[in-house]
């Protein structure tokens, strides 16, 4: 659906070099919804803006639905963004057309017939829940209100691919919920393929089933949501990871840990099939001892679930260390570092 | 010599219809190439939908050339070229020349202003749409601007009706005509009075007209 091969792009700014996007290789697939994740400044805006050439690339290979976007002109270029949808953190609404002129524009530019115009407006605006707005200017709706109808008019010309640039990022989390559920039927229903941009973990969470972390212009880890949530590898991902499942101990936590010493306490990471099975309390009580729950999280990802427990176990070394042993063997433990 | 005021009032409404004219006169050319003007800078800046450097710098060159020279020194200086287009140099028609071309600049730099002051944000939701830049510029630029454009050109009929005053010196006729001849260089201050409150009416009403157009456009 859309191929990066190879992707950089430099902005010349006051005779500086700046390379925004770096050597990016992604491929994103028909009915994904891509997240990609990064602080401000790590090239992702720049990075979604060059699938539909609103910034052109230095250099690498672009491919959108089989056509290479290099050789372009810029009349089929025209006709290719229309089958990509665009929606903006600041909504870009046209002001002086109200919600129903904003969401006929892109269907003027093809030149439909009035009737059917109509028609596919209130389909539209039906579909975002926001017929009763039509006749109001933006000035009149709220935050989420103003992204359904830029959701409304991304779709008007039935796009393949929807481009999300942080699309809830000016909203409060009641609106954004509402908002990526939303994006979720978008794709759910008109098989719409999208790619989001977000620095918020809880965006790619909620509705993502692929995510790329970038940092620096560079992709600096990539996979299949479930997977990169259970098994992080680079610093960045771990830390956007645990803005959302709430995996790390806070200082006051590990001073009171501290205080219990030489006591151990260890990380267990429930993935996959481990989350169905009282694995943890059968091999326990197989040996007779106890273990007690200091912190931790489950959480539902991918209609998967992910558990994430800070455990210490109560009885003699040599057992504890039989039970560690078994427990390896089905789930990941670590032992937590308290320094 | 004071004026006879019953034999006098048919020349000030005479003259008055005289400024209006070459006021609306001017304001509907300038409008026509000052748009142009204000729309060719806007679009042709660095890094716009058709930034063009030639055109860019060769424009804004010209503008601030034209634009701080004092009009009744224009207004003179350009009369060679209005004695070919407009065949003389007196009279209220040939005056709507150099007024049209001095608002022209003057509405450019509203319009270019007015324009810069749209969300780029909007135009790049426009660009992804897949419209071309004469769709932006119609479909988008102008629509999006126009509250705030009305403004800027009630602005400069205000300085228009300035303008005519001015022309009125070097026989363009109209109220400045009559205010300067009768009522300062013969020092009647009544004749002065009431061309200075006619003007001042007008002004005010082509404020209130600017202000209820642009309240449409804008809604608020």
């Amino acid at each position: 659906m859309i191929k990066l091969e190879n992707v950089s792009k430099t902005f010349e700014y006051k005779g500086k070099k700046v390379a925004a996007v770096k050597d990016v290789s992604l491929h994103i697939n028909k009915g994904d919804i891509f997240g990609i994740i990064g602080f401000s400044g790590a090239g992702k805006s720049t990075l979604v803006r060059l699938v539909n050439l609103l910034e052109k690339p230095t250099s690498g290979e672009i491919t959108v639905n089989d056509h290479p976007l290099n050789s372009i002109s810029s009349r089929q270029l025209r006709q290719l963004r229309r089958k990509i949808g665009m929606i903006f953190q600041s909504f870009n609404l046209f002001n002086s057309r109200t919600v129903f002129g904003n969401v006929a524009y892109p269907l003027k530019l093809e030149n439909w017939p009035k009737e059917e115009i109509n028609r596919r407006v209130t389909e539209l605006l039906r579909f975002v829940g926001l017929e009763d707005k039509a006749d109001k200017y933006p000035e009149q709706l709220s935050g989420g209100q103003k992204q359904r109808v830029g959701i409304a008019r991304a779709l008007a010309t039935s796009p393949d691919i929807l481009l999300c640039d942080e699309a809830t990022s000016a909203l409060d989390p009641e609106t954004t919920g509402e908002i990526l559920n939303l994006l979720k039927k978008v794709n759910e229903e008109y098989k719409i393929t999208i790619l989001l941009i977000t620095h918020e973990m809880n965006v790619i969470r909620s509705i993502c089933n692929r995510v790329a972390v970038m940092e620096n212009g560079r992709v600096i880890e990539e996979g299949e949501v479930y997977n990169v949530f259970s098994d992080p590898r680079e610093n960045t991902t771990k830390n956007f990871i645990s803005t959302v499942l709430n995996d790390r101990l806070s200082p006051h936590l590990i001073e009171k840990l501290k205080k219990k010493q030489p006591t151990k306490f260890y990380r267990i990471i429930f993935s996959g099939e481990a989350t169905s099975e009282p694995i943890l309390s059968e091999i326990t009580s197989k040996h007779n001892i106890k273990f007690n729950i200091i912190y931790g999280s489950i959480h539902e990802l991918q209609n998967q679930l992910f558990g994430n427990l800070i455990v210490e176990f109560l009885g003699d070394d040599p057992v504890v260390e039989v039970v560690l042993n078994e427990l390896r063997m089905v789930l990941d433990v670590k032992e937590v570092e308290l320094a | 010599m004071k004026v006879d005021w019953s034999t006098f009032w048919p020349r000030i409404i005479e003259a008055t219809g005289e400024t209006i004219t070459m006021v609306i006169l001017t304001l509907i050319f300038a409008s026509i190439i000052g748009v142009v003007m204000g729309l060719l800078l806007f679009v042709s800046r660095k890094g716009n939908i058709l930034e063009n450097k030639i055109i860019s710098i060769s424009l804004n060159v010209l503008i601030n050339v034209i634009r701080p020279i004092p009009f009744i020194i224009f207004l003179v200086a350009i009369s060679p070229l209005t004695r070919m287009i407009m065949g003389t140099t007196i009279g209220t028609f040939a005056a709507v020349f150099p007024m049209t071309i001095a608002a022209s600049f003057a509405i450019a730099r509203v319009v270019e202003n007015n324009l810069i002051s749209i969300d780029p944000g909007i135009i790049e939701a426009s660009k992804a749409m897949g419209a071309s830049p004469f769709q932006i510029i119609f479909g988008v630029l102008i629509p999006e601007a126009l509250g705030p454009l009305i403004l800027g050109l009630t602005f400069i009929t205000v300085g228009l009706i300035d303008f005519s005053a001015m022309a009125g010196t070097v026989g363009g006729g109209g109220l400045g005509d009559l205010s300067m001849t009768y009522g300062y260089q013969r020092f009647d201050t009544s004749v002065m009075i009431v061309t200075v409150v006619i003007l001042i009416l007008l002004v005010q009403i082509s404020q209130f007209l600017g202000n209820l157009l642009s309240r449409v456009f804008l809604r608020r």
